[in-house]
């Protein structure tokens, strides 16, 4: 079997540098070391596909010349399932973060979200969509060039948008302070 | 009838989909989970007679041949998986339905539990009908994504710091299957399981068993054999009591099955018996040992799990058409049983309001069903006669002593008190919880009390945890299917006879999935790849 050398080195050390920075505390260490390692995983198959060649497309090209297509099949469905486990490890890490800041209090909180009903939900979207018709408004007006009068009305327009948006966003982020 | 065969993955995917759009109307989602959980148990029952009747199944997906295309397999030891899983998972199912029920709706799991239960089902199914190993680690990433979301439900501190060790200790096993998978390409040219089969034995006998040995600890962490068991104790009880029941009894046994599917098929001459003998051997003595010290019922149930996957490994290390048979068949027991005990352990956690032996007692007058269900449950994990853990048990023993090597007498012995010792930390339990006077327990509060809350319609107090008829009743059904396996074990253990028949040779495996013979299938690696390196 022929394989490039500098792909079984690369592997070895992503796997050696995975496994070590896997056995570190912090947690983003660790999710740094499962991608590593997976990688490794993946250049491992690739290996094992054997010499390289051309495509594997039936039309045109000899089956002798063609390279190996499973392998690169297995690597493709490898590397989607790290994708969404890497998400999720990502969604955790934050969540013990989060519980780490607020200590014991973190147990008790709800949900960010939780004490929003679906009303308030859409109020938060219809809002920022009125912050995004100003904004195009005031774009628009100034493109126009209606001149130095409107200058003053766009200013206000933006700053209205502006704290508008700001109130719709801390609205949504710090739900469960709201007294709604 | 091959048209059921792929059905029963994506049944519960497709009801996953609707239930996961219906997440506001939990009793659509309810009704959707529960259907397409009763149709996955129809649908493998007729598998299994249909299987038995006509031999094993076939499904070529796309009508790509078997070592191109993605091939479906269903054998008796598939189908019986298949069943018993898909029944556990309802009675489960039921249970939690009880739990959400009386919690009402704000307490009650949120709405991505039924979605995430039925990917469950899905992943696990996948895992049991894969015909190759690609599949199989594909189903398995399913079924832990999935657990991993169940583990975590609601995200509170505990579930959080416990779902973190599980996840990453399932990934780095993960990883080990993967990088198997792809040595097992390197030197096979193939991952289907049947023509892996069939050129195993051509290889050099020092890459079997570099490859055998890497299934087995990737296969080992997620059967949480000894010494790779340490995380299961610690993640499983914290975990609502439905998820904690699901797991224990499935999830470790997938790992179990591809163990005794990849050991049986790829290396039938049984090289790892010796090794497999003394971690099975381990694997009871520690986990029962770590049972008796514990002073909490759902850690205590967690040790004796790891513990018992002991014999299983133990009738797989013995090898032969009998002791597979009767390994299938404890199994099985197993998988009821613990399913049952964990249930009933979530009933006491209602009832009692802990787990934890120290704080619960006088049980039995409050709640004498619980009792009954308790007792019952820990008889037959004990192994008393006449229950189905015995039959397995002395079935085991007995081809052992066919069989009669030295080290097979000492598991014999060890396999014996480790039956004592679970009878004897089960009884203590019951003990303590069910039968002690609440009078004996030091500085006794009612931990009942916490439970208590102000109602928010009616102006009383209201007691937040109780137990609903649903939930009793899915526990009584498990608990009646382990008797019934124990009335039944005659014409059980004749099926399961069947399957190791099918098993125990790989040639009937190979012969399904091949009906024209391998001899068409370019030899395209076999055993070129690693000649390179010997010369």
């Amino acid at each position: 079997m022929s394989a490039s050398l500098t792909l079984v080195i690369l592997m070895a050390v992503m796997y050696a540098a995975g496994v070590y920075v896997m056995l570190e505390r912090s947690l983003t260490r660790v999710l740094i070391g499962f991608l590593l390692v997976g990688n490794a995983t993946n250049l491992l198959i690739f290996i094992m596909s054997g010499r390289p060649g051309s495509s594997p497309i039936v039309t045109g090209t000899s089956v002798d010349d063609m390279v190996d297509p499973i392998p690169q099949v297995l690597m493709l469905t490898a590397i989607v399932i790290n994708f969404g486990i890497t998400a999720l490890l990502l969604a955790l890490i934050y969540r013990s973060w989060w519980l780490a800041q607020l200590g014991d209090e973190g147990d008790t909180l709800t949900d960010e979200h939780a004490a929003e009903s679906a009303d308030q939900a859409d109020n938060a979207f219809r809002s920022s969509s009125d912050d995004d018709d100003a904004v195009a408004e005031s774009i628009d007006e100034f493109e126009r060039g209606d001149g130095a009068t409107s200058d003053e009305d766009t200013d206000t327009q933006k700053t209205d948008a502006a704290g508008r948006a700001a109130a719709s966003t801390s609205a949504a982020s710090f739900g469960e302070e709201d007294p709604r | 009838m091959t048209a059921l065969v792929p059905l029963i993955v994506c049944l519960p995917l497709l009801g996953a989909a609707i239930a996961l759009m219906l997440g506001q109307r939990r009793r659509l989602q309810v009704l959707v989970s529960v259907l397409s959980l009763t149709a996955a148990t129809v649908l493998s029952a007729v598998l299994l007679v249909q299987v038995d009747r006509f031999g094993p199944a076939v499904v070529q997906i796309g009508n790509w041949e078997a070592p191109w295309g993605i091939v479906l397999v269903v054998d008796r030891l598939s189908a019986i998986m298949l069943l018993i899983s898909a029944l556990m998972l309802l009675g489960v199912l039921l249970f939690a339905v009880g739990q959400g029920i009386v919690d009402g709706d704000t307490e009650a799991p949120v709405s991505i539990f039924h979605p995430t239960y039925l990917v469950l089902a899905a992943g696990l199914f996948n895992a049991f009908v894969a015909g190759d190993l690609f599949s199989m680690y594909v189903g398995f990433e399913m079924l832990l994504s999935a657990s991993y979301v169940l583990l975590t439900l609601g995200g509170t501190g505990a579930r959080i710091r416990v779902g973190i060790t599980y996840i990453i200790v399932s990934l780095v096993s993960s990883l080990l299957f993967l990088s198997a998978i792809a040595l097992i390409y390197g030197a096979t040219g193939t991952v289907t399981l049947a023509l892996i089969a069939e050129r195993m034995p051509d290889l050099p006998a020092d890459i079997q068993l570099i490859l055998g040995l890497l299934l087995l600890i990737a296969f080992g962490v997620k059967a949480a054999v000894f010494p790779m068991s340490f995380w299961l104790p610690d993640s499983y009880p914290t975990a609502p009591a439905p998820v904690t029941a699901v797991f224990a009894g499935l999830l470790t046994k997938v790992g179990v099955y591809a163990i005794l599917r990849t050991q049986t098929l790829f290396f039938p001459d049984n090289q790892f018996s010796m090794p497999l003998m003394i971690v099975a051997g381990l694997t009871l003595l520690v986990g029962i040992l770590g049972a008796l010290a514990q002073a909490d019922i759902k850690r205590l149930l967690s040790f004796t799990l790891v513990s018992h996957i002991g014999y299983m490994l133990f009738g797989i290390a013995i090898g032969t058409p009998l002791a597979i048979a009767a390994t299938i068949f404890y199994v099985v027991h197993h998988i009821t049983v613990q399913t049952t005990l964990f249930l009933a352990a979530g009933l006491i956690d209602r009832v009692g309001g802990t787990t934890s032996l120290s704080r619960l007692g006088g049980l039995l007058g409050s709640a004498p069903l619980v009792a009954i269900l308790f007792f019952l449950g820990a008889l037959n994990l004990g192994g008393i006669p006449p229950f189905s853990g015995f039959l397995g048990k002395i079935a085991l023993f007995q081809a052992g002593t066919i069989v009669g090597d030295p080290i097979i007498y000492v598991l014999i012995g060890v396999g014996a008190l480790t039956s004592l010792l679970t009878l004897y930390a089960l009884a203590r339990a019951w003990n303590m919880a069910f039968w002690r006077p609440k009078k004996q327990i030091k500085n006794y509060s009612s931990t009942m009390s916490a439970s208590l809350v102000e109602d928010p319609q009616d102006e009383g107090i209201v007691l937040k945890k109780t137990i609903s008829p649903l939930m009793v009743g899915a526990t009584t059904a498990m608990l009646v299917l382990t008797l019934g396996l124990t009335v039944f074990a005659g014409p059980i253990f004749d099926l399961t006879t069947r399957a190791a028949g099918n098993i125990s040779s790989p040639s009937t495996y190979i012969d399904a999935v091949f009906p024209n013979g391998t001899g068409s299938i370019g030899q395209r690696n076999v055993g070129t790849n690693f000649e390179g390196g010997s010369k």
